[in-house]
C-alpha cells in the first residue's frame, strides 16, 4: 500500500493484476446492433496509471462500463481483483462495486442538496459502513485531494475543478482496488484539467491504481501508461510494445520514461495539490459558478 | 485487498433508507406537499368524518344517559272509530302498581289557550297547549326548572302556571318578575316558573302547565291524563313496556300508545352515522386521487433522476436498493401526507366537538386505519415506479444525461 517508488510501468508485472479483460467483445442489441467492443484483452496491475486514448465513438466508455462491472460484456470475461465477474450475480456485482471499484464521471454527479462532505460519505453508502464513520473517511478523503476546508460547502458553490475533487474523494473514500475515471476533464477548461491530472498523479504516486479514459491525446501522452483504442479494438499499449503500430510509436508515447513521467507529476505533489492556489482560485470559481 | 472473499450483499441500515428516502422529500418540498396533499385532504376528511360522528354520538348518548333510558310514556290513540281516545283516570294508579315503577306522572290536555294579554286576538295562541300537570313532571320528563318555581299542592290549586321553555319564549317571557301574569282561559294566570327545554319529552316544552285541580276549576277540564310520563327499573324496562297499554286502560289497550323516547334519540344518532357514508364515500375517493399523485410525483421523479439512479448503482446499489430507495419515498410522501391529514382531521374534530360540549372521540380505527392506509396507498402507489427505477440498466441510467 505504502507509495512505492519503483516505476509502475516498468516494473508491471511484479505487481498482481487488478483489471484483466479476456478476449471482451460487446455488442449493444440496438436496430441495428452496434459492436462497439471487438475482442479486446487488457490487464491492469496494481499501482498502474494507465490511459485509455482513443477518438469518440471507438468503446472507451463501453469499455469502462464493462471493466466497471456496470454492464457485460456479449462474449469474453472481466476480472476484477481475480474475481470473475462475468461469473456473478447483479447483487454480487454491485458488492464489488461498492467496495472494490471507484467511478470518476465526466458530469461529476454530485447531489446539489447534500454538503461536499456527504457527497463523499455516499460513497461507502453501500458498503454498509456507518454513517458516521462514512463521514470521517470523507473528511480524510475530501483533505487528500485539498478540500480539507471545504467540507460543508455545497457542490453548487464549487467551481468545476473542485467539483471533480469532490467526485474523486467520493471514489476514493472505499480505498477500491481500482479507480476508473471517464473523460474527467471533459468538463473543465484547460488549467483546471491539468489541476486534476495533477491529482490523479499525485494519488497514483501513493499507490493508488487509476484507469482514465480519455480522447485527448495530449492529456495521455502524460500518463505512465498509454492503451490506444480504435473501432473497438486496442491497437497500441505502451506496456506491450510489441503491438504499438508504427504511427502510435511516433506520437509521445515513448516519452514515457520514468524521468518524463514524473515531470509534470512531481509539478504537482501531493502538497502541491492540496494548495488552495489550485483548490479554490476565485476566478476559476466566478468564471465556473 | 484482492483477497478472493465472495461479496456479501448488505441490505440499508434502517437510518441510511431514511437519508436515501428523504432525499426527494427534502430537494423538492413544494413538489412533496403538493402531492401529500391529496392524501392529507382523504385523510382529514375520513378522520374528521369518523371523529365528528363518534363525537356526536358520544355527546347525545351521554345526554340521553344522563335523562335516562328508563323513561316510558303512555299516550291516548284513536278509538277503533278514529276518535281521540281518553285514558282511565285511574290509570295512573293503575300503572304505579306495576312492581319495577318507580314514578308515574302525568298531563291532561286542556281545550283553554294561553296568551301573553287579554288584548291579543285569540288566532295567535302561538301553537301553544295548556296542560294539566302532576306535581313531579319535570323530573320524570327529564327536565327541570331553568328559574322559578315549580307547582306545589297549593298552587296546583290556584290559578298558576308554569310555563315550557319554548312556551316562555313564544310569550316573551325571558325571566319571571314578581305578578307576571298571562291571559288563560279567559282568566289571569300567574307565572311562577320556566322550565328547561326537554329533550325526551319535547311536547313539554311548548306548553303551559297547571295543576290538575286547577284545571278543572278554572278552565273545564275533564281530569283525563293524556300522556302518563313512566320511569320503571332500566333492567325491566321492556318487561314495564310490555303490560302498560293493558295497565293503563284494561278495557281498550288497543287505543294506548306506549313509547320509549331514548330509543328514538338512539335512533337519531344511527341515522347520524348513516348519512356519513356519503363523505366518508368522498374521503376515499380523495385518497384515491392523492394515490394517484403520489405515483405520478414518482414516475417523474424516477425519469428526472436517472443520473442519481446510475450513480448510485456505480456507488455499489443493487436493484433491491434502488427499488428499496424509491418505495419508501413513496411511503414517506404517503405517510407525511396521512400524517397531516390525521392532524387536522383531529383538530377538526377537536374543535367542534369543544363547541358542542361533546367528549371528543377519535375511533382508533380512524386515526390508526387512515395511517395504515396511507402506508398501503404508498406502497401501491410506490410499486410500480420503484420497479421501473430498480430495472433501469445503470450504464442507461448515467447514460440520460
Ligand atoms: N447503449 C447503447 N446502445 C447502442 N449503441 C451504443 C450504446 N452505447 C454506445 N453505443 C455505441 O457504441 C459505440 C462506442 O461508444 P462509446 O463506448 O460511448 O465510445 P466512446 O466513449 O469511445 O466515445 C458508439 O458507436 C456508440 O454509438
Ligand atoms: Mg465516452
Amino acid at each position: 500500500m505504502s507509495p512505492d517508488m519503483t516505476a509502475p510501468g516498468m516494473t508491471g508485472t511484479a505487481t498482481a493484476p487488478v483489471l484483466e479483460l479476456r478476449d471482451v467483445t460487446k455488442t449493444y442489441p440496438s436496430t441495428p446492433p452496434v459492436t462497439a467492443l471487438r475482442g479486446v484483452s487488457l490487464t491492469v496491475r496494481q499501482g498502474e496509471l494507465v490511459a485509455i486514448v482513443g477518438p469518440s465513438g471507438s468503446g472507451k466508455t463501453t469499455l469502462l462500463h464493462l471493466m466497471g462491472t456496470l454492464d457485460r460484456p456479449t462474449t469474453g470475461r472481466v476480472l476484477l481483483t481475480g474475481l470473475d465477474a462475468s461469473a456473478m450475480t447483479d447483487r454480487q456485482v454491485a458488492r464489488l462495486r461498492a467496495t472494490r471499484i471507484g467511478f470518476v464521471f465526466q458530469q461529476f454527479f454530485l447531489a446539489e442538496h447534500a454538503t461536499v462532505l456527504d457527497n463523499v460519505a455516499d460513497g461507502l453508502l453501500y458498503a454498509g459502513t456507518p454513517y458516521r464513520q462514512r463521514r470521517e473517511l470523507a473528511a480524510e478523503a475530501l483533505s487528500s485531494v485539498g478540500l480539507g476546508e471545504r467540507l460543508h460547502a455545497r457542490p453548487t458553490q464549487l467551481s468545476g475543478g473542485q467539483r471533480q475533487r469532490v467526485a474523486i474523494a467520493r471514489a476514493l473514500i472505499g480505498r477500491p482496488a481500482i479507480v476508473l475515471a471517464d473523460e474527467p476533464t471533459g468538463n473543465l477548461d484547460h488549467a483546471t484539467g491539468q489541476s486534476i491530472l495533477a491529482l490523479l498523479h499525485a494519488l497514483h504516486d501513493r499507490g493508488t491504481t487509476i484507469l482514465v479514459i480519455t480522447h485527448d491525446r495530449e492529456i495521455a501522452a502524460h500518463l505512465p501508461r498509454q492503451v490506444d483504442m480504435l473501432d473497438g479494438r486496442i491497437v497500441a499499449d505502451t506496456a506491450k510494445p510489441d503491438t504499438v503500430s508504427p504511427a502510435a510509436a511516433a506520437s509521445p508515447a515513448t516519452a514515457v520514461s520514468p524521468a518524463a513521467a514524473a515531470s509534470p507529476a512531481t509539478a504537482v505533489s501531493p502538497a502541491a495539490a492540496a494548495s488552495p492556489a489550485t483548490a479554490a482560485s476565485p476566478a476559476t470559481a466566478a468564471r465556473r459558478g | 485487498m484482492t483477497g478472493l472473499i465472495a461479496p456479501v450483499v448488505r441490505r440499508l441500515r434502517p437510518s441510511d433508507l431514511g437519508r436515501v428516502a428523504s432525499v426527494g422529500v427534502r430537494t423538492r418540498k413544494v413538489r412533496a406537499a403538493l402531492s401529500a396533499l391529496g392524501i392529507a385532504i382523504g385523510v382529514a376528511a375520513l378522520v374528521a368524518v369518523l371523529g365528528l360522528s363518534s363525537s356526536s354520538q358520544a355527546g347525545l348518548l351521554a345526554q340521553i344517559d344522563r335523562l335516562g333510558t328508563n323513561l316510558l310514556t303512555v299516550t291516548t290513540g284513536k278509538t277503533m272509530f278514529g276518535d281521540t281516545a281518553e285514558l282511565p283516570k285511574q290509570a295512573p294508579s293503575m300503572i304505579s302498581r306495576i312492581g319495577p315503577v318507580t314514578q308515574v306522572q302525568q298531563t291532561g290536555v286542556t281545550t283553554a289557550k294561553a296568551y301573553r294579554s287579554p288584548l291579543i286576538p285569540a288566532i295567535n295562541s302561538n301553537g301553544l297547549s295548556v296542560q294539566a300537570a302532576s306535581l313531579d313532571l319535570p323530573r320524570a320528563a327529564g327536565t327541570s326548572l331553568a328559574q322559578g318555581r315549580y307547582l306545589n299542592a297549593a298552587t296546583a290549586r290556584e290559578p298558576v302556571a308554569v310555563l315550557g321553555a319554548a312556551a316562555a319564549e313564544r310569550l316573551g317571557i325571558g325571566r319571571i318578575r314578581v305578578g307576571q301574569r298571562i291571559w288563560v282561559g279567559g282568566q289571569w294566570f300567574y307565572v311562577t316558573g320556566i322550565l328547561r327545554p326537554g329533550v325526551l319529552a319535547p311536547e313539554i316544552d311548548t306548553a303551559v302547565l297547571v295543576g290538575f285541580p286547577a284545571a278543572e276549576r278554572y278552565l273545564g277540564f275533564g281530569g283525563y291524563p293524556s300522556t302518563i310520563y313512566v320511569r320503571a327499573d332500566t333492567s325491566q324496562v321492556d318487561a314495564v313496556h310490555g303490560v302498560l297499554g293493558a295497565t293503563a286502560n284494561p278495557q281498550a289497550p288497543s287505543e294506548v300508545n306506549v313509547s320509549k323516547p331514548s330509543d328514538a334519540l338512539v335512533a337519531r344518532a344511527a341515522a347520524q352515522s348513516a348519512f356519513n357514508s356519503l363523505f366518508l364515500g368522498l374521503g376515499a375517493v380523495a385518497l384515491l386521487v392523492g394515490a394517484i399523485g403520489v405515483a405520478n410525483t414518482m414516475v417523474i421523479s424516477v425519469l428526472e433522476r436517472r443520473p442519481e439512479i446510475g450513480l448510485r448503482r456505480a456507488l455499489g446499489a443493487t436493484r433491491g436498493h434502488i427499488r428499496i430507495q424509491f418505495l419508501a419515498e413513496a411511503i414517506l410522501l404517503a405517510v407525511l401526507g396521512g400524517a397531516a391529514g390525521v392532524a387536522a382531521g383531529v383538530a377538526a374534530t377537536a374543535i367542534y366537538a369543544t363547541t358542542k360540549d361533546w367528549s371528543i372521540v377519535i375511533p382508533t380505527v380512524a386515526w390508526a386505519g387512515g395511517f395504515a392506509a396511507t402506508i398501503l396507498i404508498g406502497a401501491v402507489a410506490g410499486l410500480i415506479p420503484a420497479l421501473r427505477a430498480a430495472r433501469m440498466p445503470p450504464t442507461q441510467a448515467l447514460w440520460s444525461l
